[in-house]
């Protein structure tokens, strides 16, 4: 079944991160005959593994190497340590996400032009559109069984659904449904259908929900194509006089230090982790980090405008019943500068059970104003703000001067300023998600600070010129031919659409491209 | 991660302890330090085993634990073992000791006579809080607190919370879209 390759082939693709970008690719890849190594940090859980309980399971997946944070941000002081809520296993972040699976809008492959210039944004247009994009949609939509795409039913709305619905009905929003959701609302691919059992952050025990774990991996490797490497920590990428890549540097699961050689490297390990991996790769000929020409490595992190807004009503709700992100609201999601800020948001229902809802409805509140809302909890709603935020270059990946983690590398630091336009646009998200709710009879509504970010995008960004990022339109990094980004590093910007979908169909587009560049042998 | 190691009753917790805490003794006089250095809550039935930090401070913990997060339908108890990390960190580590030591003094100095556990009122010990809410102490003790208290499967019951789903089989024939008020 599974492959098992020679550290000295040198005719592998070695993909660093096994998410959807990684684990998408390298099943891709393998249907299509190329050899592929898959080097994944953490380690191979099962559905079995997975646990319905919320700090547990954070131990279970959630990465929490060393990182740093600075700027202003609110994550910085009450997560130093955790800018990011993200996963270390084999799926990575696809065992953790909710399954929000929707397309982004025209306009937001063209921010620039569309948005115009904003200032102290370092906007641009992406190098592709959405009618490029769209024959990959439908394939990523396929392959993860996105619910009202295809002929694929939608899932049944649960009780923080059908508050969220009544206000969204309220307010006169039109574009309100229980989602485009990666989770099987009938039984598909060889997956049971939701239960509707409330834990879709903590690893879905039914595989309900899509994930590469589960899906793209085995399939992978059932072409004996595959071979994946759980707890390989990757250091480095090595690269040969000519300035081509050819091998990556890892600590393996026994903690030895392993080099494979590769024919091509595709880097998928997330924004934060992909950066810093290309950075720490510095050496003589790139003292800059790999593909880093541009100065743009690292640069223009961004993370969407987030916030919650949960309302408290005389009767019960018990929000956790259910898919953790039942419903969208669209109807914020377009470009009208006539609101105070370019860009748009949606808006979708959020839970968290007790032990989450203490750590994150006001971080470091105490008091019995914190705990009288705490009390309220079977008679909350909740939902989540998803928006655009502007790409910044001092929002910044860099290498910590000080920090270093268990090789001696510098670990990552996470530096964050809202733009001006975030903060219009969270302002306008959370009036509109408290009027939602106490149009439907709230009696006490909470604005919930951004979370650590789950959505990480842009570090890599896709740019038509050298000049102004990292990777061309197919993910190929401008400076090194061999060398791809293959996760939502890539993103030039970031839409108001949860990345995971654009992250998929990218891999497949990206898939397509590598294969016939090998065959060509340009690559 | 948390468990219920020291905190031992002779009964299982009933549903009688978690809809009031025991107000009608004062916490100072309901909960007695034993000649071997253990707290006891007479009233709730439960014993605390105290390794690292005097009782009296580990007493002190237990009340400013509950006045950083009052849930009147909380009894001693869940916030004593809610307090217990604080014990084992001392334990682990000098400074932590120090720390906490530390900062139980001078809490007790702020409020006078009888410490901090001897101030009746809950507003009183509230402004004596807001302190000190910048202090590394303070600090320690919430950003503990906010997992070991809310992370007790015990107490989720009060919060309507109904925890692990899966071997019930979800809430799909269990209530997912009961709501009918609107």
């Amino acid at each position: 079944m599974a492959a098992q390759f020679n550290l000295n082939d040198d005719n592998v693709v070695v993909i660093i991160g096994s998410g959807a970008g990684g684990g998408t690719l390298g099943n891709e890849l393998a249907q299509k005959g190329v050899n592929v190594v898959v080097l994944e940090a953490g380690a191979r859980h099962t559905i079995e593994d997975f646990v319905n309980d919320e700090w547990a399971s954070f131990a279970q997946l959630a990465w929490t190497d060393a990182r740093t944070t600075s700027g202003t941000w609110r994550v910085a002081k009450n997560f130093p340590n955790l800018p990011a809520w993200i996963v270390k296993a084999v799926g990575g972040t696809t065992t953790h996400w909710a399954g929000a699976s929707l397309r982004f809008q025209p306009h937001e492959f063209k921010a620039l032009t569309t948005y115009g210039k904003v200032e102290g944004a370092n906007l641009l247009d992406w190098p592709l559109t959405l009618e490029e994009m769209e024959p990959y949609y439908t394939r990523a939509e396929d392959k993860m069984g996105v619910t009202r795409t295809g002929d694929r039913p939608g899932l049944p709305g649960n009780n923080n659904f059908k508050v969220f619905k009544a206000g969204a009905d309220k307010l006169g929003y039109k574009e309100c449904n229980t989602g485009h959701m990666a989770i099987n609302s009938v039984e598909r691919d060889n997956r049971n259908s939701c239960q509707q059992t409330g834990f879709c952050f903590q690893g879905c025990k039914w595989g309900a929900k899509w994930s590469t774990l589960y899906t793209e991996i085995p399939k992978g490797e059932a072409t004996g194509k595959m071979e994946v490497r759980p707890e390989s920590r990757v250091l480095r990428i090595e690269h040969d006089d000519g300035g081509k890549v050819g091998a990556v540097v890892y600590v393996d699961k026994d903690g030895k230090q392993q080099r494979q050689k590769a024919r091509v490297v595709c880097v998928a390990g997330n924004s934060i982790e992909s950066p810093r991996l290309l950075l720490n790769s510095a050496s003589s000929k790139f003292p800059d980090g790999l593909a880093n020409s541009s100065g743009q490595v690292g640069r223009n992190y961004m993370r969407h405008v987030t916030g919650s807004v949960y309302g408290v009503f005389e009767k019960p709700v018990h929000m956790f019943r259910g898919t953790t992100m039942a419903g969208v609201i669209r109807d914020e999601g377009r470009n009208d500068p006539s609101r105070g800020f370019v860009g748009g948001y949606e808006f979708e229902t959020l839970s968290l059970g007790i032990p989450f809802m203490a750590a994150f409805l006001d971080p470091g509140a105490w008091g019995r104003s914190f705990t009288s809302a705490m009390d309220d909890y079977p008679n909350m709603a909740g939902l989540w703000i998803v928006g655009e935020d502007m790409p910044q270059e001092r929002n910044r990946v860099t290498l910590s001067p000080t920090v270093k983690d268990k090789f001696a590398l510098p670990v990552a630091d996470v530096h964050f300023d809202d733009h001006p336009n975030d903060v219009a646009m969270r302002n306008h998200a959370y009036g509109q998600g408290k009027k939602l709710y106490e149009s439907v009879g709230a009696i006490r509504t909470f604005p919930t600070p951004p979370y650590p970010s789950t959505h990480n995008l842009g570090t890599n960004r896709m740019s038509e010129k050298p000049r102004d990022g990292v990777v061309n339109k197919w993910g190929q990094t401008h400076d090194i031919k061999n060398l791809f980004v293959s996760d939502g590093s890539q993103f030039t910007t970031g839409g108001a659409e949860n990345p995971t979908l654009t992250i998929v169909a990218l891999a497949i587009r990206q898939a397509e491209y590598i294969a016939a560049q090998m065959n060509a042998r340009a690559i | 991660m948390l468990g219920h190691h020291g905190a031992h009753a002779p009964h299982s917790p009933g549903r009688r302890l978690f809809l009031r805490r025991s107000s009608e003794v004062a916490f100072a006089a309901a909960v007695a330090v034993s000649s071997g250095g253990a707290l006891i809550s007479a009233s709730e039935a439960w014993g605390l085993e105290v390794k690292s930090l005097q009782p009296e401070t580990m007493k002190t913990l237990i009340l400013m634990s509950r006045d950083i997060y009052p849930h009147d339908r909380i009894a001693d108890r869940y916030y004593a073992i809610a307090a217990k990390p604080f014990d084992t960190k001392a334990a682990a580590d000098p400074a932590q000791k120090e720390m906490f030591e530390k900062g139980v003094a001078e809490l007790n100095a702020l409020a006078g006579p009888g410490g901090y556990v001897a101030v009746p009122w809950e507003a009183d010990r509230v402004a004596l809080l807001n302190k000190i809410s910048g202090a590394p102490m303070f600090e320690a003790v919430r950003s503990t607190l906010v997992v070991s208290l809310y992370n007790q499967q015990e107490i989720w019951p009060i919060f309507g919370y109904e925890g692990e789903s899966y071997s019930k089989g979800g809430y799909i024939h269990r209530g997912f879209d009961d709501l009918d008020w609107l």
